[in-house]
């Protein structure tokens, strides 16, 4: 039960995107349809789980100098994983989220989670809280991703569902702003409901 | 301090070359499998292997790749693979395919970064606007939208990535009358 909460926690509670408001770059960039926010969420959790899991590892004897270091290293390796491994075996996608794959590294979130959690918990529980909060940013990037391209260009992850011309203004900047604002407003409310 | 960090780097590095060593041949392939893709858009008939003939060229400064079709080994066209930075959101690389007279035969594009929902029209799969240039000799027709005196019509709203493909389009054009010339003159 407890183990739960700490992936609950990650999703509702301290949802990275709408209630930190951390990695907003990433967010912002990639939402242009829903497909492109998932698959950066999913890259986001994957070096979000493996990086926690190991920071937690080590945290014990790093010393607090290099504490910072090491763990943008441990970040850095396993964004390049993704990023090689997207490259070699989904090279539709990488191309389409390119930029912001290497940005990973410097994403708060990932950085966030492994100074404020992983280095003083231990690993199965930092494990579960990567996993967390990287579900709760991708299942954000996927809403806000879905709802620019529905608004935006009338699809629904690829899928054209509104005949003709759509809101356009949605798929560009402003409107990444516009869709992220209510949507915070929305899941704020409803979660002190 | 150092050792610890050092031991880290190491443990670093040793996990990321063995990711390199697995993914090195998957990333090639589907490197290679996409040029070869383009490659047959652009291209009449061919039958021999363009990737391996293919040579780089400059043209005012700027770097084209030249991959040259022949088909029962008369010379069957060219592919001019090239780049502008004159598109709205980044660099555009285009791939555009001439026939042995300097008509184009067909243009793919590799990849942009233009705005969704208008620059990226100038992709076949969401509008027509890069169909237009097939069939036409830049001889005789004037590369560049009409608002600059040309003869292409603009993307609406979207004028600076339509200039932009005039652009790359011209450029492998220029890349492929010198490569004529030479030919000529051996």
């Amino acid at each position: 039960m407890n183990r739960l909460k700490i992936i609950t926690n990650g999703i509702i509670k301290g949802n990275p995107t709408f209630v930190l408001v951390l990695g907003m770059c990433p967010t912002l960039g990639t939402t242009t349809s829903a497909a492109n926010g998932m698959g950066m969420g999913l890259a986001t959790t994957f070096v979000l789980m493996l990086s926690n899991l190991v920071i937690s590892l080590i945290s014990g004897v790093v010393p607090s100098k290099v504490r910072i270091p090491s763990f943008v290293v441990v970040i850095a390796v396993f964004v390049t994983v993704v990023q090689l491994v997207m490259q070699a075996y989904v090279p539709a996608l990488y191309e389409t989220l390119g930029l912001f794959i290497p940005l990973i590294v410097v994403n708060c979130i990932v950085l966030g989670r492994a100074e404020a959690y992983a280095s003083k918990n231990r690993p199965l529980d930092s494990f579960l809280d990567g996993l967390g909060s990287g579900l709760g940013f991708t299942l954000s990037l996927t809403t806000l991703g879905a709802i620019r391209e529905l608004l935006g260009s009338g699809a629904f992850f690829g899928w054209k569902v509104i005949p003709g011309d759509a809101m356009l203004v949605f798929i560009l900047a402003p409107g990444a702003f516009l869709a992220l604002g209510y949507l915070m407003v929305l899941f704020n409310k409803i979660k002190k409901a | 301090m150092f050792l610890c960090l050092l031991i880290i780097c190491l443990g670093g590095s040793a996990v990321m070359g063995g990711v390199y060593l697995i993914t090195y041949e998957p990333i090639a392939a589907a490197q290679a499998a996409k040029v070869n893709q383009a490659l047959s858009q652009v291209l009449p008939e061919f039958d021999n292997m363009p990737v391996e003939l293919a040579y780089d060229l400059e043209i005012d400064g700027r770097k084209v790749t030249v991959y040259p079709a022949t088909r029962d080994s008369v010379f069957a066209g060219a592919a001019i693979e090239a780049v502008t930075t004159k598109g709205f959101g980044g660099p555009i690389k285009v791939m555009v395919g001439f026939l042995p007279d300097g008509t184009i035969f067909n243009t793919a594009i590799l990849s942009h970064a233009e705005t969704p929902g208008l620059g990226d029209k100038m992709d076949p799969r969401k509008s027509d606007f890069s169909l237009q240039f097939n069939g036409k000799n830049p001889k005789t027709f004037r590369l560049a939208v009409k608002k600059d005196g040309g003869q292409v019509d603009a993307i609406t709203a979207a004028t600076i990535s339509s200039r932009a493909f005039c652009d790359v389009v011209d450029l492998a054009y220029k890349a492929f009358i010198q490569l004529i010339q030479k030919g000529s003159e051996q």
